[in-house]
């Protein structure tokens, strides 16, 4: 993209940033949620093939649970909670206190219960994203899918299909300590957004 | 048994296989895998669908494989260029699903079935039957398609392998 050929590395940076102060959020409220520490990885910033975004996860016939969220306001995007079987399952027995089957079915009470945890997470990291730069994004209403990887992640890149062949993907992993569930945050911003995310956080664009 | 040859398509991508190699795409959600098959020549081609119509591209160099209107003469003409009769081609596909749902749902939110739509009218301006699918509903799928046989093979997480 033409907007990161100038100061590529400082702009990675500041992405960076924006994904350390909403994931910073957003695991301290599923550390509250959960009553566990949960720590929380240094954020990658990636400028990925759509292939390679899948990769991150598994591969794109991994099978995850995913909860997805569009973000709406003055930079749009798309955001993920993708998380993997295990770690759902860690997560319910872990808040509801549920014995949860070994098999792939969920019940609706399980897949409300994991849509609800994305719903919080991702509004925290929102809001203090949007604390922290002035612009305004609210979540949609959250949506849930037990699928593949692949199938599941292109959906979110269909904005930048139009584009080219890569998006760029701002990816924090979340481990809950001790029983080492996984999740990883996904925001990918339209491309139009970068240049008012870069504007309001004061880089320079030129 | 023998192993026999995998040849991937990526996202948005397309590619052409013979001799009794595989072509595979893996984890078609909204995307379209759209397969054409000369039974005589048993060449087959496949292309990872991802968007409806060129139009709406913004990218400077165009990648033809990702919009159903480009990917399917391209399609033809590299199966053509390998050898295969493009009179005798029948189309097989499978994806555009729409993995998520919403309330009140944007075009975007409707971007699977609108992909398989452009991918029909596609394979009619050229003159191509479609004679199978496996499209729409709410999940993803893995497909392969045999060179040697012309059968497609749908993977997916609920409901196991079926063949079309």
């Amino acid at each position: 993209m033409k907007l990161f050929n100038h100061d590529f590395e400082f702009k990675m940076d500041v992405l960076r940033e924006v994904g350390n102060i909403g994931a910073g959020n957003a695991a301290t409220a599923l550390s509250r949620l959960l009553d566990k520490k949960v720590d929380m990885m240094v954020p990658t910033v990636s400028l990925l093939t759509f292939d390679e975004i899948a990769d991150r996860v598994g591969g794109p016939e991994a099978v995850v649970v995913a909860i997805f969220l569009r973000v709406s306001g003055d930079a749009p995007g798309n955001m993920f909670f993708i998380i993997d079987q295990d770690s759902a399952r860690r997560l319910l027995s872990g808040l509801l206190s549920l014995e949860v089957s070994e098999d792939l079915a969920y019940t609706e009470m399980e897949l409300s219960a994991l849509c609800e945890i994305g719903n919080i997470l991702a509004g925290s990291y929102l809001s203090s994203l949007g604390d922290f730069t002035g612009l305004k994004m609210s979540p949609s209403v959250p949506s849930i899918a037990v699928d593949m990887a692949g199938a599941i992640l292109s959906y979110g890149l269909l904005q930048f299909g139009v584009m080219g062949d890569d998006a760029l993907l701002i990816d924090t992993t979340f481990l809950e300590g001790g029983q080492n569930a996984q999740g990883h945050f996904f925001l990918i911003p339209d491309p139009e957004s970068f240049e008012k995310l870069f504007r309001a956080l004061g880089v320079p664009l030129e | 048994m023998t192993e026999s040859t995998v040849v991937k398509v990526g996202m948005a991508d397309l590619n052409v296989a013979s001799g009794g190699a595989v072509l595979r795409t893996s984890g078609l959600g909204s995307c379209v895998g759209v397969t054409l098959y000369d039974p005589v020549a048993k060449i087959a081609g496949m292309a990872h669908i991802m968007l409806p119509s060129s139009e709406i591209a913004r990218e400077g160099q165009l990648n033809v494989a990702k919009y159903a209107d480009t990917a399917v003469p391209e399609l033809i003409r590299r199966l053509k260029a390998a050898g295969a009769d493009p009179k005798r081609l029948v189309a097989k596909m499978a994806g555009g699903a729409q993995m998520f749902s919403f309330a009140g749902g944007s075009d975007t939110m409707r971007i699977g079935p609108r992909n398989v739509e452009s991918t029909k009218l596609a394979l009619q301006q050229a003159g191509i039957p479609l004679i199978a699918e496996d499209t729409g509903a709410n999940y993803g799928r893995t497909v392969e398609l045999d060179s040697a046989t012309g059968i497609l093979v749908v993977r997916s997480v609920q409901f196991g392998v079926k063949e079309i």
